[in-house]
């Protein structure tokens, strides 16, 4: 397999806290004062041409944060955050949104092709036209607060596809937005989620109307470049009857030594017998080996099976983060709709995750099927949290959860957090965990064969992950197998 | 060549290898017999480099290098394998994916280019099908679920592939039937050469009997207590390691 090969080089070529796009990049922002209070989020909306509905419901939002307080159940521990010690919007400066990617400050153009990811659309169908078979993804760029680059638009708007920043769509497709947002993730549901409603400044949003299969990946990369700003994003992503589309986020940071926010929120929809498919591979700045710096993940993503056979799954392969508090849920309401979540939870040095999933059968045979690979390193704890419910309506619901950890090292934790209710008796839940250890003999093994420690620790791990690695598309499960290994660095020896 | 000279070894303060000394020429096959727990996997583990393991005194050398200071990775780069006596699992690995990766592993070692996928399976395909191993076998993840005669015929076929230097197989006979040691055994005999040495490290002579060894030694409390022609072994077939036992004491 190359790309255990192109893993077992990668880890050659690194130092133990080369976290590799920890680069800044100089670009000149435009900020709101640091604090966050009404003008703030009135400036947002400003910046943002909002009307007026979606500038009372960002108030409404930041209403009721005011009385919330932060939750505090994870298995994570953390200085108090100072939300007044924040920006909340900040934005590379040009003086309107970019209308062409020539528009766009070069600087940011360089920023991402150092990230690998392709904006320029020509550059792109070049490619193409070489390699017929090369998929190609579409992607979305966004830039600590706003939505840079959206390639292949006019191809999509060929098929009907709507792919666009969210804050474009509020104006090009109004009554989509104010039908589906917080349709999913209302505007309370919990405190962090509340405060990206409040002041999210963009993200991406995906449109696919009845029937029709999205002629391509669809991709966003979130870059957060700018000090002491936090990101929050929001995506909202309807897939109408009978349609399907897959998409695929990407995140990386600036090395800092402070803590940056993250807060998002996702919302799928998924109609009748439609499907989405939503892959992550979070690479958030983790901090030092020390556990000096990094991000602050608190993310909200969920997934409403609105639809009779619809289908929603979630991949996601976790391995930045100083903190990580994550669970995508599917709702799922549809009779007949189908919730998968697969991951892959690393963490090492000193980094907090907490993540997991919940699947909420509401419709009758509804089924759900949930793989969890948590791997702990160095000094960090590895938390997975899952609850599956059935609800008394939810005739014949099926759930199977199969949740591995594994463990590198002696200072490291592993836990597994189930919560499991079946409020009508024909439901069946299948619940199945282990907890394993690399042994120094598996290690010894592999090396009397030639392999490094780092080499043998690589493979076993991603033996380890290989079910879920599957679920990935390929690109992306090449680039995760890759950073599986770097994420691991030092963790043996 | 393997020179073992005099070598101590000690495991959790324990003294093992006591004074060890043992010259594997080029070409030669050397067989180790001795009863349980004298030493002899440790005396294997310790020539692959297994961590743990305090050598006090002595020293080893493969080809006039000494191992003392290089990894278990170097060591195999430089040519030594081992067959082991509880070959381990590595679930979800598959063993071709293991297989390719240890050989490119150690050809990089050694500054030579990767093999190429085609030319891999070829040669995969080739060697398994020598020691009778089925093709979905090597899809399987690396021994993993593999009855103990799989395991073995599994380390038979990896060190046909990663063609060592010199060879220690520890009891690569136990758990294996009447016909898969004959194939296995002769899956050795065909490792045999001018280059390569191979120690033996066995109970019974019937696996001798396949692979004829040029030296006999007898192992005992962590040292080699007598060295002699394939007769030796036969000898321990009928009187067993009672007379060590009281020279030893
Ligand atoms: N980690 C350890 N801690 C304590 N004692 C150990 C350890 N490893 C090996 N030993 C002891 O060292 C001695 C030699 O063991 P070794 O496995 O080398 O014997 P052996 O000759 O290979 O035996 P067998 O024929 O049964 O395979 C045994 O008494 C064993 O219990
Ligand atoms: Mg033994």
């Amino acid at each position: 397999m190359a790309a255990v090969q192109e893993t077992v080089d990668k880890v050659k070529t690194l130092d133990v806290d080369a976290y590799k796009y920890g680069f800044t990049t100089d670009i000149e922002s435009d900020k709101a004062p640091k604090g966050l209070n009404e003008d703030i989020v009135r400036f947002i909306s400003a910046k943002k041409n909002e009307p007026e509905w979606l500038t009372d419901w960002r108030l409404d939002a930041f209403r009721r944060w005011q009385t919330m307080a932060e939750p505090k159940w994870a298995r994570v521990h953390y200085p108090p955050i100072d939300y007044q010690d924040l920006y909340y919007y900040s934005a590379p400066k040009t003086a309107e949104g970019p209308k062409s990617l020539d528009e766009v400050d070069p600087e940011l153009l360089r920023t991402y092709e150092k990230l690998g990811i392709p904006l320029r659309e020509q550059e792109i169908l070049a490619g193409v036209q070489a390699d017929p078979n090369a998929r190609r993804v579409a992607v979305d760029a966004v830039f600590d607060s706003v939505s840079v680059a959206t390639t292949f638009k006019a191809e999509l708007a060929k098929a009907g596809v709507i792919f666009c920043p969210i804050s474009e769509a509020v104006r090009t497709h109004p009554e989509l937005v104010k039908k589906y947002l917080g349709s999913v993730v209302p505007v309370t549901d919990n405190y962090f989620a509340t405060l990206n409603s409040a002041v999210y400044s963009d993200g991406s949003f995906v449109y696919v109307p009845p029937g029709v299969r999205c002629p391509m990946e669809l991709s966003t990369y979130f870059r957060i470049n700018e000090r002491n700003t936090g990101q929050f994003e929001r995506t909202l992503i309807i897939a109408d009857k009978g349609s399907y589309v897959s998409y695929l986020e990407g995140c990386t940071a600036p090395q800092r030594d402070e803590n940056q926010l993250h807060a998002a929120v996702v919302e799928l929809i998924a109609l009748d017998d439609a499907e989405i498919k939503y892959s992550t591979v979070q690479n958030w700045y983790p901090g030092d080996s020390q556990g000096k710096g990094g991000i602050y993940n608190f993310v909200t993503k969920r997934g409403d099976c609105r639809g009779d056979r619809s289908k929603i799954s979630w991949t996601q392969v976790e391995t930045g983060s100083a903190i990580t508090w994550k669970y995508p849920s599917c709702i799922l309401r549809g009779d007949s709709s189908r919730g998968e979540f697969y991951s892959i939870a690393i963490s090492n040095g000193y980094q907090q995750v907490d993540s997991g999933t919940k699947m909420l059968h509401l419709g009758a045979n509804t089924s759900s099927r949930v793989i969890s690979k948590g791997i702990s390193a160095g000094h960090s704890q590895n938390t997975y949290r899952g609850q599956i419910s059935a609800h008394r309506k939810a005739r014949n619901a099926r759930n199977f959860t199969n949740c591995d950890s594994l463990l590198i090292g002696n200072s490291c934790g592993a836990h597994t957090v189930p919560y499991i209710e079946a409020k009508n008796s024909s439901a069946v839940f299948e619940h199945e965990a282990t907890t394993s250890k690399i042994s120094d003999d598996q290690l010894f093994y592999c090396m009397q064969r030639g392999l490094s420690a780092e080499e043998a620790t690589a493979l076993i791990v991603n033996g380890f992950v290989r079910d879920v690695l599957q679920q990935l598309p390929m690109e992306f499960a090449v680039e995760a197998q890759k950073l599986i290994a770097i994420s691991l660095e030092g963790s043996v020896g | 060549m393997l020179e073992i000279e005099n070598l101590h070894v000690s495991v959790a303060g324990k003294k093992i290898l006591d004074g060890l000394s043992l010259k594997v020429a080029d070409g030669e096959v050397a067989a180790i017999m001795g009863p349980n727990g004298s030493g002899k996997s440790t005396l294997s583990y310790v020539v692959a480099g297994r961590p743990d393991y305090e050598v006090s005194e002595g020293s080893i050398k493969l080809d006039g290098v000494d191992l003392a200071e290089k990894s278990p990775a170097e060591r195999a780069a430089l040519g030594l394998f081992l067959v082991f006596q509880y070959p381990l699992e590595i679930p979800g690995v598959t063993t071709m994916t293991f297989l390719k990766a240890a050989i490119n592993a150690q050809r990089k070692a050694r500054g030579e280019d990767e093999l190429a996928t085609p030319d891999f399976m070829k040669k995969v395909r080739e060697a398994a099908k020598r020691l009778n191993i089925p093709q979905d076998m090597l899809k399987r993840p690396v021994n993993f679920g593999f009855s103990g005669g799989e395991k073995k015929r599994m380390e038979i076929l990896q060190m046909a592939l990663l063609e060592p230097k010199f060879g220690i197989l520890d009891e690569m006979d136990s758990g294996l039937d009447i016909d898969a040691l004959r194939v296995c055994a002769e899956g050795v005999n065909a490792l045999r050469s001018k280059e390569r040495g191979l120690l033996v490290i066995t109970h019974y002579q019937r696996l001798l009997d396949y692979i004829t060894p040029d030296t006999v030694h007898v192992m005992h409390k962590g040292r080699i207590v007598k060295s002699g022609g394939p007769e030796l072994a036969l000898e321990l077939e009928k009187s067993g390691y009672a007379d060590y036992a009281e020279e030893a004491a």
